[in-house]
């Protein structure tokens, strides 16, 4: 394989405590490594900024409530009246769609971007069949998917009881037949309410027939996590999303993870992920008195060691809202009248699609966007702080250059807060104005690299520039010594001036050369229980009873998934 | 204003693509740099001089530039038109899919017919059509909730199914028949249609106006009917019989306005 230096690059990497001096960064057989051979291309990076690849620690990528957006939402391909496709290249394929993209253009631009793993962060465990056939079919980037977990009724039952031993048999058994990552948790209880029509908006709230309240789901499943010492810690979106006022139920759900340590062997130190708090951080009793509350969720993250959060920042496009939170989709469905989509997934999740403009024109869109970029500038540590737009639900990941753009440029986010039509309501509502923070580069990269590895628990391969990881390498024509502004700067991070995956140079000055010698890796949890009868009785059981599949057509077997990377635990 | 001719130098097999012809891409440009303007047959990209064979002169704006289109073949391009915003295009025969779709301004000469999804949510501007228009003139784009918002459309013959779907705003005139689904969901705007119309003129519309000459052959079950009145329409005065229709009142109800879609048909 061949061999790369890249010379006289800025380097900034976490993980070897470079920060933005200059130094080489050696590549061989798909590796970073000391140093290579003579016979090594070299790529001159003199003034450009050299960083590992990013890690996407939130996404929604894949999966049957993507697609179920890109069937309904056939305008999603013209924006604004223009055509979001591009035109065909004869080494790549077409790619089209801008909230929902084809699952060409999601790799693609992932790889433009720089970015070399993605995590799929909602796969309801009936359809993982669907939602690997996909991940195969996006080109270069890894991908791994989390199972939902946080309404399934096996763990309803056997966490209201205490067995934990056999929730823990359960997700093992679940991660191995799913091909999954980890413990997603989606409105705990509140998805499987709504099948009874109603909702759990605290806490507190117990779960209808099952009687268990979302506070012991999200206790039961951090223990069950760190019973199976999993890489990454559980991935939760908390009650009560999208509402004003919801700042105190984050508070409470964040506080269940005060009583607990991590255990595990892969570096991570959190035993809670938080996803989109941008979402969960308003205060107000409606839309009129509408604030943001950032300020005391981060106050609280900032002292917390055990939790990790990503933003999921607005980007004000139109966008597709996506989630397994069944009820609030069809709230919102309810209060803009476009479309709407929803579908209880059986025994295990539910999910629904709406599409949403993000108008800087209202004034509630204006205060998520503003609470949005408060999350990362409130941060005191970049290692438990990621940058997400939670795609597609705040906005679109092509968005991402324009948010690290807005975050580290005082004055181009001031420009924007200060042209809303309601500007000066805005800026009373929320921290953003007086905020003076530009994330520096060596916090982006702790935000987008080092942070998410370490948080997913793939700080050994990924996220750094340490000899012996994967030699993913991103490089952008951005001088620190003379950095662009603006719009510039979203330029310069859109389009990466080289991007190597595993070794392979796939962009060069934003172009696709060519993805088909990258191996595309999937990757999934293999963890080993001892032989729980208890479990597969009741897994036979349900099956039998209640599901509409065979126990035998359930499984992702090796042929969805080609190339696997096993973690074994 | 300067004219550039462009001609087709044979029919396409596929169809093509020529998003480029409007006077906005044109304006300014010396006729080699229109040839090199880029068009698309299938997955295949062209030049519109691979295509056409170009003449005359663009003026220096797009309000300046006129674009006269032959064939043979227009009914196998796409786009006449789409996106444009000032200036007069011209086409000499039929046009396909998207023709004057969302235009903002300027005139558009359809000498033929025009088929599918022509004057996609139009912002503005003229569009004539001296043959037939098929279905969906004027609607929003299949899945858009954002219709024809400005501009007027005349069809000298008949028009297809779905006509101004999503209709807010602009007027639309057939002056021969229609077929089923006219007006669905429209929030505004004027659909005149001097023949008739099948059934389902007007479904789920909150505020419009529809005039349906020579009247429906079923119509919508929450329409009612509250008076005669002489009005004039499209330059001729005649009296109608004015139906509202209910959606209006449920509308209210959230935009704290009362309503109401308006059918009229020509009192016998």
């Amino acid at each position: 394989m061949t061999e790369y230096i890249i010379k006289n690059g800025h380097v900034f990497d976490a993980v070897t405590g470079h920060k933005g001096d200059v130094a080489d960064v050696c590549m061989k057989d798909g590796k970073i490594v000391d140093k290579v051979s003579n016979s090594a291309t070299v790529i001159d990076a003199t003034g450009k900024t050299v960083m590992g690849g990013a890690l996407d620690v939130h996404t929604h990528v894949a999966g049957p409530k993507v697609n179920l957006g890109r069937w309904y939402r056939p305008e999603d391909k013209f924006r604004l009246g223009e055509r979001c496709s591009a035109k065909i290249d004869p080494k790549t394929k077409i790619e089209g769609g801008f909230s929902i993209p084809t699952v060409y253009k999601t790799g693609y631009e992932y790889a433009r971007m720089g970015f070399a793993f993605l995590m799929e962060a909602a796969m309801p465990p009936l359809y993982s069949r669907h939602t690997h056939e996909e991940i195969r079919d996006t080109p270069i980037v890894d991908e791994a998917a989390m199972p939902v977990f946080g309404n399934n009724w096996f763990m309803f039952e056997y966490l209201k009881n205490g067995e934990i031993d056999n929730a823990a048999a359960y997700v093992a058994w679940m991660l191995r037949q799913t091909k999954g990552y980890g413990i997603k948790c989606v409105n705990p209880g509140g998805s499987e309410a709504w099948a009874w029509g109603l909702n759990c908006m605290t806490v507190n709230d117990p779960v209808p027939y099952f009687e268990i309240t979302p506070k012991e789901i999200i206790a039961g499943l951090i223990t069950t996590n760190e019973e199976l010492h999993l890489p990454h810690s559980v991935h939760l979106h908390s009650n009560n999303l999208g509402n004003p006022g919801n700042y105190t139920t984050t508070l409470d759900s964040l506080k269940i993870a005060e009583d607990f340590k991590p255990n595990n062997n892969f570096g991570r130190k959190t035993v809670l992920h938080h996803t989109h708090i941008q979402f969960h951080s308003y205060g107000g009793t409606g839309w009129g008195d509408f604030e943001s509350k950032s300020k005391e969720v981060m106050d609280y993250v900032n002292k917390t060691p055990q939790i990790s959060i990503d933003s999921g920042s607005v980007t004000l496009d139109e966008t597709t809202t996506m989630t397994a939170d069944g009820p609030f989709e069809y709230h919102l469905g309810a209060l803009n009248h476009l479309k709407w989509g929803n579908v209880d997934v059986e025994l295990e999740t539910s999910s629904g699609v709406v599409p949403y403009v993000y108008d800087p024109k209202v004034k509630v869109c204006d205060i998520q966007w503003a609470i949005g970029l408060e999350v990362p500038l409130f941060a005191a540590d970049p290692m438990r702080t990621m940058i997400t737009t939670d795609h597609p639900n705040a906005g679109p990941f092509t968005r991402y250059p324009r948010l690290y753009a807005w975050l580290m440029d005082k004055k181009y986010r001031d420009d924007l807060l200060n042209s809303f039509k309601y500007a000066t309501k805005v800026i009373d509502a929320t921290y953003l104005a007086e905020i003076d923070r530009e994330i520096s580069l060596y916090e982006l990269s702790q935000m987008t690299r080092a942070g998410p590895a370490q948080v997913l628990g793939l700080s050994g391969s990924m996220g750094g520039l340490a000899p012996g990881m994967n030699a993913n390498v991103a490089i952008y024509n951005i001088n620190p010594d003379n950095m662009q502004k603006g719009i510039e700067l979203e330029n310069a991070f859109a389009r990466s001036a080289y991007f190597f995956k595993d070794g392979v140079k796939v962009v060069e000055n934003g172009v696709v050369l060519d993805a088909d010698p990258v191996v595309k890796k999937t990757y999934w949890v293999n963890a080993k229980v001892p032989e729980n009868k208890q479990v597969m009785h009741d897994i036979n059981e349900k099956f039998l009873k209640y599901y509409s599949v065979n126990l035998d057509n359930y499984e992702v077997i090796d042929h969805y998934v080609p190339h696997q990377e096993i973690i074994e635990v | 204003m300067k004219t550039v001719t462009i001609k087709l130098k044979k029919v396409p097999t596929l169809y093509l693509e020529c998003e480029s012809v409007t006077p906005d891409k044109f304006a300014g440009k010396s006729l080699e740099a229109i040839a090199a303007l880029p068009c698309s047959e299938g997955k295949s990209n062209y030049k519109l001089g691979d295509w056409f064979e170009i003449s005359g002169s663009a003026g220096a704006t797009a309000e300046e530039t006129k674009i006269d289109v032959y064939g043979p073949g227009t009914s196998k391009c796409k786009y006449f038109g789409a996106w444009m915003s000032a200036g007069e295009v011209v086409v000499n025969g039929t046009a396909d899919m998207f023709t004057g779709s969302w235009m903002t301004g300027g005139k558009l000469h359809v000498k033929g017919d025009v088929r599918s999804f022509s004057g996609l949510q139009m912002k503005g501007g003229e569009m004539l059509v001296d043959g037939r228009a098929w279905n969906y003139l004027g609607a929003a784009y299949r899945g858009d909730w954002r219709g024809m918002q400005g501009g007027l459309i005349r069809i000298k013959g008949d028009a297809g199914s779905d006509l101004g779907t999503f209709m807010n705003g602009g007027t639309i005139i057939v002056e021969g028949n229609v077929d089923i689904h006219i007006g669905t969901h429209a929030e505004g705007g004027t659909i005149i249609v001097k023949g008739k119309a099948h059934r389902r003129v007007g479904g789920q519309m909150v505020k419009g106006e529809i005039y349906v000459f020579q009247g429906c052959d079923v119509m919508m079950p929450g329409f009612r009917k509250i008076e005669e009145r002489e009005i004039e329409v499209d330059g001729e005065k005649q009296v109608f019989n004015v139906f509202i229709g209910d959606l209006g009142e449920r509308h209210s109800k959230s935009k704290g306005e009362v309503v109401y879609g308006h059918l009229y048909t020509l009192k016998e």
